[in-house]
């Protein structure tokens, strides 16, 4: 026998097979496109016609209420894995130039002693992207704001570099190295909590988060109660706003100690 | 007839091999993961882990199997030597190739993306590309075995293609055309994005197209241990096949509607709309036929053999059953982890049930039932099975291959049935830690111990699986004969053409795959704006 005897309708296996499968096929669409759909007493079809769009997943414009207006600024920046990540001699040496103006706060060699942020050896997109928010008021601060209003783009980009160039130097507030806390490696995880390491250095590190090592402990501790409390807002879809509103006044200090207490040359072991 | 077995051994032997490192790897997986184990803190090595474990299981294993057996079948059942070893040999290299290709980049954390992929997750390039070698290698067996059938069929024209040989090419089949949900997936998303090419992914349109394989590639790995039902174990419990026509329309069935239905598992995607997801849901139900079928003709096949054996009663003559014949040990195994996975797996298509089980432990437990467990232990009985032909000696030590095979079996439900509860409990899968230690999850604890005992009893059995066949390549010589398939109680003299050609059926798989897949598809692929940006493996 050959392919003209079995495609044929005189052939009883290719009507029953072809036969059976297309009704299952209809009844099943039947089923899915129309009966269910109106099975479902808290959504209103226009006609038939909607229904059947509706369970296909056509998309549709259903929103007529306009979306909230958003009253804080929010962050603007985008970052990937190659942000920065190729800098010019050139930037380096405009950048060391414009950062005489940031040395009365984060000191002449990117090392404070202000408790604000050592920014020597800082990857290029973590401040990238802080000075952006702080010019566009994604995030304020009395004293930052307004240095930051008047950088150019270029400007912002070759401190990041130069910043970023400086070597990891040991921070002014030698304390015992702690042992690396509950939070840090292991996060907790029932309340949704990361652990910190895993993007700030010590198990791994994501495009955009800070490597911590030797960073002020009030600074540290000062940023998540800021998060915590919404009043620091520049985080990409409340990443860190999430976590910090669920650690305990007691994980926050446990954090901001252990960070504090390591030597900057860590962080290169897990560059 | 055997007559390349240094190529069918190759195959066995790699796919074994790999297979033991795998399970290695799961047994550590469960134990780190569980109270007993310490944390290791760093989450990233468990999924390197994982995504070595499922990469192998999923892949290669099963895939070199079905093509041992494959090869294997097609130079006994239809008597013939293998047409093109030289391409057989050249698959099995690209297996090798692609395999090593995609171990790299693992093992270097490079592509910790899991064995689903899961865009916008995009690992090393060199991993995708070795998965992809994989799959070609796969495809040059599928063509093999087509033009294998297709010279026999010359030599016999009109004569009834052997049962085993039909089952075997309805399963390369299916392999053939539901790998290519895969591989568009792989060719057009993700290896572009991997090599850089694009910075963004359709991951939604990406889960439609990995569904497309990833339902039907169960039953790929099924092939061959439903082969071995219908034509290994009744021949080696010394009965029959109760139907050969029922056994033809079991294949013919999975060929059909073991593919159009992979939507079951985005029932939670938005993408997907809800009249697709319940169609899919349906045809999900109807593949349950060809198992109950199979189940029914199966047991028929051996109430044959025990009723041969003097068996009397309604159900007297289980006893009279060869129950030290590992065969038969390893069938009634398969066929009660069968019986759980199936029921488990009929929770999961409901769509209403699933919302209760989703992407929790409960999947985990269940996949491992049916694959590691019905499947597996199916392929073990099939080595067992093919071994004297393959090394012309003798498998001498029975009762270390029944110890093997209840300890596989012990070790499945020990670690699966915990999996099930906990998932119940709302236990998520794919996580690396757990907090013991919370009262919240406290309580499960101890199934979560239990189950990793019974990932520890499983690794012991796979080593003695191994170190069982290892001793089958040294013991004395002994000629096992010709292999043979069993019988029919009813031989057929002639086969309707339907039911002895594919044609009709892949037409009919595909024409389902146009219709439950098409639409979905289409309007995903032409929908703008719907990328997202890709999140590149261990960038900094």
């Amino acid at each position: 026998m050959s392919a003209r005897d079995l495609f044929t309708f005189r052939n009883r296996h290719f009507t029953t097979g072809v036969g059976v499968t297309a009704a299952i096929l209809i009844v099943t669409a039947i089923g899915g496109f129309i009966v269910l759909p109106f099975a479902q007493p808290w959504v209103q079809f226009a006609n038939v016609w909607d229904a059947i769009c509706s369970a296909a997943g056509l998309p549709q414009r259903t929103a007529t209420v306009a979306a909230p207006e958003q009253t804080r600024r929010l962050s603007g920046v985008v970052l990937t894995s190659s942000t920065l990540s190729r800098s010019s001699q050139e930037a380096i040496g405009r950048g060391a130039t414009l950062a005489q103006r940031c040395a009365i706060c984060h000191g002449p060699t990117g090392i404070s002693r202000a408790d604000s942020p050592n920014l020597a050896g800082q990857y290029a997109a973590v401040i990238y992207k802080e000075l952006h928010d702080f010019r566009s008021g994604a995030r304020t601060n009395a004293v930052m704001s307004p240095f930051a209003v008047g950088l150019t783009d270029q400007e912002i980009a070759d401190l990041s570099n130069y910043y970023a160039y400086l070597p990891r130097l040991p921070a002014y507030h030698p304390t015992p190295q702690l042992p690396k806390p509950n939070i840090v490696i292991y996060g907790a995880p029932m309340r949704g909590i990361a652990p910190c390491g895993s993007c700030h250095g010590s198990l791994d590190n994501k495009t955009g988060s800070p490597w911590l090592e030797g960073q002020s402990d009030a600074y540290m501790k000062a940023q998540l109660e800021a998060f915590a409390t919404g009043e620091r807002r520049n985080d990409i879809s409340q990443q860190m706003r999430n976590i910090a509103r669920a650690m305990t006044p007691q994980e926050i200090e446990q954090a901001a100690a252990y960070y504090a207490s390591q030597p900057p040359d860590v962080v290169k072991a897990v560059d | 007839m055997l007559a390349n077995k240094k190529l069918i051994l190759a195959h066995f032997w790699l796919a074994f091999a790999v297979f033991g490192v795998a399970l290695t790897l799961g047994a550590w997986q469960m134990f780190i993961r569980s109270p007993i184990g310490t944390w290791l803190s760093n989450p990233e090595l468990y999924y390197r882990s994982l995504t070595a474990h499922g990469t192998v299981m999923g892949y290669v294993f099963p895939t070199l199997v079905a093509m041992a057996f494959g090869y294997a079948i097609s130079e006994s059942a239809l008597e013939q030597r293998l047409v093109g070893v030289r391409w057989a040999w050249a698959g099995f290299w690209l297996i090798v190739a692609g395999s090593i290709m995609a171990v790299i980049p693992i093992a270097l954390g490079r592509a910790s993306v899991l064995y689903t992929f899961y865009p916008p997750l995009i690992g090393n390039v060199f991993y995708y590309l070795g998965v992809v070698l994989v799959v070609v290698g796969s495809w040059i067996w599928v063509a093999l075995m087509s033009i294998n059938l297709r010279v026999w069929r010359k030599a016999h024209p009109g004569a009834p293609v052997p049962l085993a040989m039909f089952a075997n090419v309805a399963g390369s089949y299916l392999w053939a055309w539901t790998a290519v949900g895969a591989a568009l997936e792989l060719l057009l998303q993700i290896i572009p994005v991997a090599a850089g090419l694009k910075a963004t992914i359709d991951a939604g349109l990406a889960r439609v197209f990995f569904s497309w394989t990833l339902h039907a590639i169960v039953y790929f790995w099924l092939m061959p241990t439903y082969i071995a039902y219908y034509t290994i174990v009744p021949r080696a419990i010394g009965g029959r096949v109760y139907s050969d026509t029922m056994a033809r329309i079991s294949f013919i069935l999975f060929l059909v509607v073991a593919m159009p239905i992979g939507m079951h598992h985005t029932f939670a995607d938005p993408q997907v709309g809800a009249g697709f997801k319940f169609i899919h849901s349906a045809f999900t139900a109807l593949v349950a036929l060809p198992t109950l079928l199979t189940v029914f003709t199966i047991c028929a096949s051996v109430e044959i053999a025990a009723r041969l054996r003097g068996g009397r009663g309604l159900f007297g003559w289980i006893r009279a059953l060869p129950w030290d014949n590992p065969m038969m040990l390893a069938l009634a195994f398969s066929f009660v982890m069968l019986g759980f996975g199936g029921a488990g797996g009929l929770i999961n298509m409901s769509y209403q049930l699933d919302a209760s089980i989703h992407n929790t432990q409960w999947i985990t437990g269940h996949f491992h039932l049916i694959f590691g467990g019905a499947i597996v232990i199916m392929y073990f009985a099939i080595a067992y099975d093919l071994w004297p032909h393959l090394t012309g000696r003798e498998l001498i030590d029975l009762r270390l291959i029944r110890t093997q095979l209840w300890l596989w079996f012990v070790g499945m439900i020990v670690t699966t049935f915990p999996w099930h509860w906990v998932g119940i409990l709302g236990m998520p899968r794919r996580m690396a830690y757990f907090d013991f230690s919370d009262p919240a999850i406290a309580p499960q604890a101890l199934s979560v111990t239990l189950s990793a005992v019974g990932g520890f009893m499983l690794l012991t059995s796979g080593v003695l699986f191994l170190v069982i066949l290892a001793r089958g390549m040294r013991a004395p010589q002994a000629d096992a004969g010709p292999y043979r398939f069993a019988l029919a109680v009813h031989q057929p003299a002639t086969v309707p053409v339907a039911l002895n050609t594919y044609a009709l059926w892949v037409g009919l798989m595909i024409a389902l795959t146009l219709t439950n897949y098409g639409y979905p598809i289409l309007t995903l692929a032409l929908n703008e704006g719907t990328s997202v940006p890709a999140v590149y493996v261990g960038a900094q």
